[in-house]
């Protein structure tokens, strides 16, 4: 049994449908209705032609990803139901029912791998802040003396929006002794404290192509196979948009440099699923 | 993932439940309508006119064919799933808060709240086979030694031996159905603290989660009530649910509803919480409500689960293909 799901409409047609039934006197001029597919990966073009208002001829063009779904019996018998009560008056396309126009992940406490990152950070701050004779634990966030670091701060989710707290100003005082203006990226610790809108770019710098994967490898097989070298920030399986197969390749971006190229020389031409893997460093992308 | 938005009711939503085969999926709100929606797509398939005020729980037979409603407006009724029409009212004094059907379909328990002179109760009913036969008497009326304390959810224990209810006096209470007498009672140390809100069994009947106000959800064993595990969740629990494919439990909650409209949107953490049944960790949470979460539910074939909010919107989640890799 078919579900239509997925529609993806490619221009903006909604409830116009149904009043277009005025136009009818004039509707033998238009093209026939065409219906191209399913293809071999379930897409379905649907070409209508209508006039609008103006009386100008106007193509759309649906494309409906066609998904096949095992139904029990009783579950397909179901699906004929006559609607009822005050579903009995209204068409399919009811507006009640909408696909959300946000991805909606899970959102994971802590990213996997993490934890061996949170721990060398925070030992990193407790060097730092025993040369310079601070008070320890300063929470940033609520100025909380001993309690707990920034990052475990209980307000966090509140105050985040707020503002920014930038790791700067740790730097300045530890950092080069002219007062001229060092932009962030030139400075000297540049590479280690990357935090906010530097991860990006950290995440770029450190981020491993992996081609020649075989059809089956799936994120978490990634992540797997290149954890063993450090802390992985990101796995990244490309997939085909229509088929939902594996394109063959992925990105994975280490935490550090010298894990990336740790991982980079020992798994480049090593063989995995009947493959032999090409890992390079993924080009930077172009901006 | 990307959730599908349902927008059938106009006040919040009390309740969900998906049949067995988890291809039909019905809502109970605070307006008076429980809707029938298709669990794929989310379409709307009906809904169920005759209810004079809040519906608040609803349970549907084994074989998809019948409907229970338990409503503010003081009854309970039956439904033909199929066509919406209602085919038998049981008329209570005080509104009735919870319903469930046992195993074979020919048992229902009803709870009713304390109402006037009138204390909190758990009836059970006899549902004939034939709805031309079905009677309003009760086979037996469980009195709650907390009287004025109102019960939140009763449910069937295994092979209907038994009826588990919890409820404002934060006690879980194992029941014989068939004498009447109380077996169990949870003690103060491993029982909640505050209201119990919701109570979910699992898929075999051997252990049961249940959610209160104080803040966190616990596993029970349904036959020794003995406490498994304690889930933390720090906002109130009012709706909890178990996966049944992977050792995943979800926790909705959020602010009390009179606090939303004073504070902060991110305050309120309207997420539906999963956490890992075994370890008792916070696994991750799902966002998208823009009140606290009223009642979860998830799909028997435990590939997608849905949401009912204070906003009066159902969410649909169907889980991607990393869902099922996720580990700890």
């Amino acid at each position: 049994m078919a579900i239509d799901s997925m529609q993806r409409a490619t221009n903006n047609f909604r409830w116009g449908d149904d009043m277009e039934e005025e136009d009818e006197d004039l509707g033998f001029l238009l093209p026939p209705k065409q219906v191209i597919g399913p293809d071999q990966n379930g897409v379905k073009k649907v070409i209508e032609f209508k006039l609008n208002d103006e009386g100008k001829k106007v193509k759309i063009t649906t494309t409906i990803r066609v998904q096949k779904r095992q139904l029990n019996k009783r579950a397909e018998e179901r699906r004929s139901w006559v609607k009822f009560g005050d579903a009995a008056d209204e068409n399919s396309g009811s507006h009640l029912t909408m696909r959300s126009t946000e991805e909606i992940h899970l959102e994971r406490i802590r990213a996997p791998g993490s934890k061996v990152e949170e721990a060398k950070a925070s030992e990193d701050n407790m060097s730092q802040s025993g040369k310079a004779g601070a008070v320890l634990m300063v929470c940033r966030l609520c100025h909380m003396k001993g309690d707990h670091w920034t990052a475990r701060c209980p307000q966090k989710d509140l105050l985040s929006l707020m503002e920014k707290p930038s790791t700067a100003e740790t730097s300045t005082s530890t950092g080069t002794g002219n007062a001229s203006y060092v932009p962030p990226n030139m400075r000297g610790d540049a590479d280690r404290r990357a935090t906010g809108s530097d991860m990006r770019r950290r995440n770029d710098e450190n981020s491993v192509r992996v081609t020649n994967l075989s059809e089956d490898t799936r994120e978490p097989d990634l992540r797997e196979l290149f954890e063993p070298f450090g802390a992985v920030a990101r796995a990244y399986m490309a997939i085909d948009q229509n088929t939902r197969m594996s394109r063959g390749f992925g990105f994975v971006n280490f935490v550090s440099k010298q894990d990336a190229q740790r991982a980079i020389d020992k798994l480049d031409g090593y063989g995995y699923d009947n493959l032999i893997l090409r890992v390079e460093w993924a080009a930077p992308r172009p901006n | 993932m990307r959730p599908i938005l349902m927008k059938g009711h106009e006040r919040p939503l009390t309740f969900l439940r998906y049949n067995r085969d988890g291809d039909l999926l019905f809502s109970c709100a605070k307006d008076h309508t429980p809707t029938l929606w298709y669990a794929d797509n989310g379409e709307r398939l009906g809904t169920y006119r005759g209810h004079n005020g809040a519906v608040w729980c609803c349970d549907v037979s084994r074989d998809s064919s019948r409907l229970i409603t338990g409503s503010a407006d003081q009854t309970a009724k039956l439904w033909d799933v199929k066509s919406g029409q209602q085919y038998f009212t049981f008329k209570f004094g005080s509104p009735a808060r919870s319903v469930d059907f046992a195993i074979g379909d020919k048992l229902a328990v009803i709870t009713t709240d304390p109402f006037m002179e009138r204390t909190s109760a758990i009836h059970v009913k006899r549902i004939s086979e034939d709805p031309e036969d079905q009677t309003a008497d009760s086979v037996l009326v469980l009195e709650s030694p907390e009287g004025r304390k109102r019960i939140n959810r009763a449910v069937w224990g295994p092979l209907n031996q038994t009826i588990v209810s919890g409820g404002e006096d934060a006690v879980i209470r194992i029941w014989d159905s068939e004498t009447g007498k109380l077996l169990k009672e949870s003690n103060v140390e491993d029982g909640h603290k505050k209201t119990i809100t919701s109570l979910c069994k699992a898929a075999d009947d051997s252990h049961f989660i249940t959610g209160s106000l104080d803040k966190t959800a616990k596993l029970w064993d349904m036959r020794t009530l003995t406490l498994i595990k304690t889930y933390i969740s720090g906002v109130p629990v009012n709706a909890v649910s178990m996966s049944p494919l992977l050792n995943h439990v979800v926790i909705g909650g959020g602010q009390d509803a009179s606090a939303v409209t004073t504070t902060d949107h991110r305050a309120g953490k309207f997420e539906a919480k999963f956490y890992d049944k075994i370890l008792q960790e916070e696994i991750g949470g799902v966002k998208g409500h823009f009140g606290p979460i009223n009642a979860l539910a998830f799909n028997p074939d435990g590939k997608s689960f849905s949401s009912g909010g204070e906003d009066g919107y159902v969410r649909l989640h169907h889980f991607d293909s990393d869902y099922f890799n996720i580990k700890i």
